[in-house]
C-alpha cells in the first residue's frame, strides 16, 4: 500500500513536470513572439517573380510599412510601385488576433478609399501563390500549436511544429512549421488546405540580424503543389525604429501613401 | 537626438530615390455602336479616340513635401467636345504631424455606394469621357485637413467653377437637341462664384462614417428648354445650393452595407436622396481563388419623376468577379431597373493585364428606354460596345 502510493506520487509528479507536446509548441510559439518583440516599426522593399507551370514570369513591386501594436496585431500599409497600371495603389490593415482585420484599398484612378471585406484571408495576395494569411502578423493567440519532433533544414536544427488556424476564414486546415532553434523564425513551412492534403511550402532563406535582435529574411519561395506555380518573394532595404506612428496608418496616409 | 537624426536621414534618403519620377498611360479606344443614330447630325457606327494621362510626382522635406502635376488630354474622332485637354491634378502637398494642407487643382471623392455617388460633389463630372460619369475635371482649391482622435476634418475653398462637359451636336450619348453651350448662372460671378465645403469622417471598428456640408454651385446643371429666335434650346442652369450628405459603410465580414444620403436646398424645390445597400462576397467561389461580389442597391431621390436625375427610384443589382490572377483578371456587370416603368440600364465592364504594362478593357452599355420620353430616351439608340487598350508606364 505504501509502496503503492509512493509510485502514484512518482507519477504523478513525473506528469507534472513533463511536457505534453501542445504545451511544447506553445512554449516555442511564445518564445518565437518573445525575440520579435520591441522593433516598434519597420519597413522594407519587396519584389515578388510569379512564375506559372510554363515558367512565365510577372514582376510586382512594392513598399510595406509596419507599426508594432502591443496586445493587439500589427498596422500595416503597403503601396504598390509595379505593374505600372497598379502604380500608387495601397493597403492598409489593422490585424487583430481573432477578431476580422479591417483593410482599406485606395484606387488612385478615382482617389477613392473603399474599406473591404475581411472575410479575403485566404485569397491570393496580388495574383501570387502567398495568401493574404501567410504575409499578416503571426500573433501567439491565433494558432494553436502541437510539437512533433526535431529536424534540421539544410544543416539547421529546427523544432518541428503543426500549426492550427484559430481565427475564421483561413484556407488551411494546418501548416507544418521548421523553426530554427537559433532564431526562433521559420525556416520552412508546409500548408494544408481545407481537405487536409499538401497545398503549398514555403521556404525561407538569407536570415539577417538587424539591431542585434531581429532576424529578417531575405527570400521566401512559395511553390504550390497543386497548381506547380511558384512565387518567390524578395526583400530588401530594411528599416526599424524610424519613430512611425498611428498617424502615419490611418486612411488620410493611406490617400497619400507614394 | 542621434536616433532622430538617423530615422531623419533614411527617411530623406528614402525620399531622394522617389523624387522627381514619371508615371502614367497612353490608350486607343474603340466605340461600336449597334443602332443607328437618332439625330441626323450625329455620327453613326464607331468612333476612335486617343487618350493620354502622364503623372508627373516629386517630394522633398523628407517626404512632408510633395508636387503632383497630371495633365489629361483626349482626342477623338467625330465628336469635338469629346477632344479635350485638362489638368486634373497640379497641387502642392504639405504634411505636418496632424494635419495636411492641399493648394492647387487637385480631385476629391467621397462616398461608399457602387450604382451612383450621390455625396461625391467636389469636382465636376468629366460626362464627355464615360457615360458612368467617374470621370472628373480637376478642381482648385485650398484644402486643410485636421486628423484628430475625434475624426478627420477636412475643410475646402474651392475658388472657380468647371461646367459640366457634354457631348457636341455630332456626339452621342446627348440630349435631343444637344445642350446649348450659353450656360446660365444663377450667381452674378458666374463660374467665379468661390464655394466652400467640409467633411468630417471618423471610423468606429466596422462603420466608417462620413458627414459633409458643400454650399456653392451644383455640379449638376439644370437643363431649361428656352424658346429663342433660332428655336427650342436646352441651356444648363447652375443654381447655388446648400448640400449635406451622409455617407456610412458597416464592413460585417463578408456583408458590406452602405448608405448615402444627401439633402439639397437651392435647385428649385428642396428635396432628398438615397442610395443605399449591400455587397455581399463570396470568396474562393468553385474551390478557385476567384472572388465573386453581388451588389444590391435601391436609389431614390423625393422628386418623383421631375428629377433631374434619372434614378428616382430605382434598382440596381450586380455583380463583380475578381480572378486574383497574375493578370488581374475582372469583370463587373449590373442593372439599374425603373421601378416605374420598364426602363432598364445594363452594364459590363471587363479588363484584364497583358504583360507588364498593358490594360485591355470591355464596356458595354445598353439602354432599354421603356417609354417615349423617359429619361433616357434621348439616348435609346446609344447601346455602345467600348474597347480599350492601355500602355502604362
Amino acid at each position: 500500500m505504501k509502496k503503492l502510493s509512493i509510485l502514484i506520487l512518482i507519477l504523478s509528479s513525473a506528469f507534472a513536470y513533463a511536457q505534453t507536446p501542445e504545451e511544447k509548441g506553445l512554449e516555442i510559439a511564445i518564445e518565437a513572439d518573445k525575440r520579435d518583440q520591441g522593433f516598434a516599426d519597420s519597413s522594407s522593399k519587396m519584389t515578388m517573380t510569379l512564375k506559372n507551370a510554363n515558367g512565365d514570369e510577372s514582376i510586382r513591386k512594392m513598399r510595406s510599412k509596419t507599426l508594432e501594436v502591443q496586445g493587439d496585431g500589427d498596422k500595416g500599409l503597403t503601396i504598390f510601385d509595379q505593374p505600372a497600371d497598379i502604380k500608387g495603389t495601397a493597403f492598409l490593415s489593422f490585424t487583430h488576433v481573432l477578431d476580422a482585420d479591417d483593410q482599406w484599398l485606395y484606387l488612385p484612378a478615382l482617389k477613392r478609399v473603399k474599406r473591404i471585406s475581411s472575410k479575403n484571408k485566404s485569397g491570393p495576395f496580388m495574383g501570387s501563390e502567398f495568401a493574404f494569411e501567410d504575409l499578416s502578423s503571426r500573433e501567439v493567440e491565433k494558432f494553436s500549436y502541437l510539437y512533433l519532433k526535431d529536424e534540421a533544414v539544410d544543416g539547421e536544427d529546427a523544432f518541428v511544429i503543426e500549426v492550427r488556424p484559430n481565427y475564421k476564414y483561413s484556407g488551411y486546415t494546418r501548416s507544418v512549421v521548421w523553426i530554427s532553434k537559433e532564431k526562433y523564425q521559420p525556416l520552412k513551412i508546409d500548408y494544408y488546405d481545407r481537405k487536409n492534403s499538401l497545398l503549398k511550402t514555403m521556404t525561407v532563406s538569407g536570415y539577417q540580424q538587424y539591431l542585434g535582435q531581429y532576424w529578417r529574411p531575405d527570400v521566401m519561395v512559395m511553390a504550390n503543389h497543386q497548381t506547380k506555380k511558384e512565387t518567390r518573394l524578395d526583400f530588401a532595404d530594411y528599416k526599424f525604429k524610424m519613430g512611425l506612428s498611428e498617424r502615419d496608418f490611418n486612411k488620410s496616409s493611406l490617400k497619400r501613401a507614394r | 537626438m542621434i536616433k532622430t537624426a538617423v530615422s531623419c536621414a533614411l527617411l530623406f534618403g528614402f525620399s531622394q530615390v522617389k523624387a522627381g519620377e514619371w508615371s502614367g498611360y497612353v490608350a486607343a479606344e474603340y466605340r461600336g455602336f449597334t443602332q443607328s443614330k437618332l439625330d441626323a447630325e450625329q455620327f453613326d457606327k464607331s468612333s476612335l479616340s486617343l487618350s493620354f494621362e502622364p503623372e508627373f510626382y516629386h517630394s522633398w522635406n523628407g517626404g512632408d513635401d510633395s508636387f503632383t502635376f497630371v495633365p489629361f488630354a483626349r482626342w477623338d474622332e467625330h465628336d469635338s467636345q469629346r477632344s479635350h485637354v485638362d489638368i486634373r491634378e497640379l497641387v502642392w502637398l504639405h504634411v505636418a504631424q496632424d494635419w495636411e494642407l492641399r493648394v492647387g487643382i487637385d480631385k476629391v471623392f467621397w462616398g461608399v455606394t457602387e450604382s451612383q455617388h450621390l455625396v461625391d460633389i467636389i469636382n465636376q463630372t468629366d460626362l464627355v469621357e464615360n457615360l458612368d460619369g467617374e470621370q472628373k475635371l480637376g478642381q482648385a482649391m485650398l484644402s486643410l485637413s485636421l486628423i484628430k482622435d475625434w475624426g478627420v476634418l477636412d475643410l475646402y475653398v474651392l475658388p472657380g467653377f468647371r461646367e459640366r462637359t457634354l457631348p457636341g451636336k455630332d456626339g452621342r450619348f446627348r440630349s435631343i437637341p444637344e445642350v446649348d453651350d450659353h450656360t446660365v448662372y444663377e450667381s452674378g460671378a458666374k463660374d467665379k462664384h468661390m464655394d466652400y465645403a467640409l467633411r468630417w469622417g471618423q471610423t468606429f471598428d466596422d462603420w466608417d462614417v462620413g458627414i459633409s456640408h458643400f454650399y456653392g454651385t451644383s455640379r449638376e446643371p439644370r437643363i431649361i428648354p428656352t424658346v429663342t429666335p433660332a428655336g427650342l434650346r436646352l441651356v444648363p442652369y447652375y443654381d447655388i445650393i446648400n448640400q449635406t450628405g451622409l455617407d456610412v459603410q458597416a464592413t460585417f465580414d463578408e456583408w458590406l452595407w452602405k448608405v448615402e444620403v444627401i439633402h439639397r436646398s437651392g435647385q428649385g424645390e428642396t428635396f432628398n436622396a438615397f442610395t443605399g445597400g449591400f455587397e455581399y462576397t463570396f470568396v474562393g467561389v468553385m474551390d478557385t481563388a476567384a472572388d465573386f461580389g453581388v451588389i444590391a442597391e435601391y436609389l431614390y431621390d423625393d422628386r418623383g419623376t421631375n428629377a433631374v436625375t434619372a434614378f428616382e427610384n430605382d434598382i440596381f443589382v450586380g455583380g463583380r468577379l475578381a480572378m486574383n490572377d497574375a493578370a488581374s483578371s475582372e469583370l463587373l456587370f449590373g442593372i439599374i431597373s425603373d421601378v416605374n416603368n420598364r426602363t432598364r440600364f445594363y452594364n459590363i465592364e471587363a479588363s484584364r493585364r497583358f504583360g507588364d504594362s498593358w490594360v485591355l478593357s470591355l464596356e458595354g452599355r445598353f439602354i432599354s428606354a421603356g417609354s417615349m420620353g423617359g429619361p433616357f430616351s434621348s439616348i435609346r439608340k446609344d447601346d455602345v460596345i467600348q474597347l480599350e487598350l492601355a500602355r502604362h508606364f
